[in-house]
């Protein structure tokens, strides 16, 4: 009895420690999102001691280290941002949905093994290859093509951003497209539909969700990305007036300037409060892609 | 609500003793931590390889990153010696002394600032003041200046170079640089952009030039600079006109220490400023440095 007894609170004892580890790790995340934020609220409130929230949001010209008079204006920045981003997605989306489409429904399962490890390694590839392929490969093609002096442009940078969000949104948009129930696909034949039809008219719209879901976490993805954008748009800082004029991202700006910034000053400040813009920007767009995403997985259930 | 409290203490504790394995305990090591100037990066590398393999035991890292970068890393204790090609803002001496850093400065080579074309330019000369007109951007075609009729594409290096920040001050007047300037990271890359862009202009530290047999790199072309449009023009790889500071933008290239400089960093800029060593300064292209400013850093070794 006593044994048994004993046995009884050591299991106990251990059920509940591990409950614990896990719920442990399960706050850990929650807790370095929240102390991440509050990091940056501390660092970048500083900033606005000295510059205006409307001059940081409204002013279009960013110079903290001008002779004449520093200028701390986020605008030109966030528009480049917002434009790479949606010349990225712009050309990824369709590229990405279609091969996921193909994957799903169309490819034999052998090139299915053969092609989907090879997207997924397109994710592998370090930004900084990407970066640099796009300094001496697509950089130059697009001078060559639109008959301009240079490439680094924000073209360049679109491109080279759609490469990288491609695998997400393949990857997503295609495990979303298989989550459709075989009944749907079934009904949809049995009445006369063709594969086409099938895929266009029922699967697809099935699993819009989750596509656009797959869109969304790219855009995250390609609005964070820092190294291709600084070495393949030329940073100039004036306000993009197209896709054939070198831009600097959010990124960009933070990466160039922390390294040398003294620290403690509203130049450092200021560089913080880019990067909250930042993390509202990517949470907000993530956070939607999983309000979609749940949203899809409750519809299909 | 308990075991939140005892997490956050934990992860308080977990970063405590993060930061005291960085602090400069680290730095105390045998290691000399070299960090700065991009146009100076690859001169001290190339110091550093040459006086570790004399000494040997020796131990020297040379990292990049431009002159604010190695200046801030002297403020904040993260190396030991940083090299900068320009002179110390104000704002930088008094956060330093705030900090209770005394910086001590040495020069150990002279730069001559270069302005490079594309060769197929038909450019060869400009005045100081058309260079900051260019470069302030009130100069947008070449046609202005008697070239094609090409809008001009200009590179420069970022706001962390100790050469954007000397151009500014002594070529454009501290006035604003011209918002389309295509901020690139470091020497290497404008030479690389200015010998494929056809309308570009870029500047650089005269020992990026030069490949390694010592010729001028092709594709490029070197402005002559006047003064102003009455004085001759000269130019950057003409060294009798640098020594002699006839050309108009040259300028020391400093290291810095904090405070009475170490032994073994005192022993590596001996050997910087011995005739060795400012043989190898000339050797990749820069200039040896004059009889005050060695005088100086005598003084500041003691």
């Amino acid at each position: 009895m006593m044994s048994v007894k004993k046995k009884g609170v050591l299991g106990d004892l251990k059920e509940s420690l591990i409950q614990k580890i896990f719920q442990t790790s399960g706050l850990l995340a929650i807790i370095v999102l929240l102390g991440i934020f509050a990091l940056l609220l501390y660092t970048a409130i500083p900033a606005f001691r000295e510059v205006s929230l409307k001059e940081f949001l409204t002013s279009s010209r960013w110079d903290p280290t001008s002779p004449e008079k520093p200028e701390y204006g986020l605008l030109s920045m966030l528009a480049s941002t917002i434009m790479v981003t949606l010349g990225a997605l712009l050309i990824a989306f369709p590229v990405g949905v279609a091969v996921a489409a193909y994957l799903s429904d169309v490819a034999s399962p052998r090139v299915r093994e053969i092609v989907k490890p090879v997207v997924e390694l397109l994710a592998a590839i370090p930004s900084v290859v990407v970066g640099f392929i796009g300094i001496t490969l697509v950089g130059p093609m697009i001078a060559k093509i639109f008959n301009l002096s240079h490439g680094l442009t924000a073209l360049n940078g679109s491109l080279l951003l759609a490469i990288m969000a491609l695998p997400t949104i393949i990857s997503i948009s295609e495990d979303s497209l298989n989550a459709v129930p075989i009944s749907f696909v079934e009904a949809s034949l049995a009445l006369g539909a063709n594969r086409w039809q099938t895929l266009v008219r029922v699967k697809i719209p099935a699993a819009l969700s989750g596509i656009i879901a797959s869109l969304m976490l790219g855009m995250g993805r390609a609005i964070g990305e820092t190294m291709t954008v600084l070495m393949a748009t030329g940073n100039a800082r004036a306000f993009p007036q197209g896709f054939l004029q070198s831009v600097r991202t959010l990124t960009a700006n933070i990466a160039i300037e922390l390294g040398e910034v003294p620290y403690y000053t509203t130049h450092y400040y200021a560089l913080f409060a880019i990067g909250l813009v930042l993390f509202i920007m990517t949470f907000f767009v993530n956070l939607t892609a999983d309000v979609i995403l749940e949203k899809q997985k409750r519809k299909l259930q | 609500m308990k075991k939140i409290t005892a997490l956050i203490g934990l992860l308080a504790l977990l970063l405590v003793a993060s930061l005291g394995l960085t602090s400069p305990a680290s730095a105390q090591k045998k290691m000399i931590q070299i960090k700065g100037s991009d146009t100076m990066v690859n001169l001290v590398q190339i110091l550093a390889e040459e006086y570790m393999a004399k000494k040997p035991g020796a131990a020297i890292a040379v990292l990049g990153g431009g002159s604010g970068t190695g200046i801030t890393a002297i403020i904040n204790g993260t190396c030991d010696l940083a090299n900068h090609s320009r002179e110390w803002k104000p704002k930088e001496l008094d956060l330093a002394y705030e900090k209770g850093v005394r910086p001590r400065i040495f020069a150990i080579a002279v730069d001559a600032l270069s302005i490079i074309v594309n060769e197929k330019n038909p450019i060869e000369t400009l005045t100081m003041a058309q260079v900051g007109s260019i470069f302030r951007g009130e100069i947008k075609n070449w046609k202005v200046l008697g070239g094609p009729d090409q809008k001009i594409s200009l590179y420069g290096r970022q706001s962390n170079s100790g050469t954007y920040s000397f151009l500014q001050e002594h070529v454009l007047n501290n006035k604003n640089y011209s918002p389309d300037v295509k901020e690139m990271n470091g020497n290497a890359q404008i030479i690389e952009a200015v010998t494929q862009d056809l309308s570009g202009i870029g500047y650089v530290g005269v020992g990026y030039l030069y490949d390694e047999k010592g010729e001028v790199r092709k594709g490029l072309k070197v402005l002559k600079i006047k003064k102003d449009d009455n004085s001759p023009e000269y130019s950057p790889l003409d060294k009798e006109a640098v020594y002699s500071a006839k050309y108009a933008i040259s300028r020391p290239l400093y290291q810095c220490t904090n405070g009475k400089p170490s032994a073994a960093v005192a022993d590596f800029i001996r050997f910087e400023l011995s005739p060795e060593g400012q043989a190898i300064v000339e050797k990749e292209g820069f200039f040896k440095i004059g009889k005050d400013l060695m005088e100086q850093n005598e003084k500041n070794l003691r």
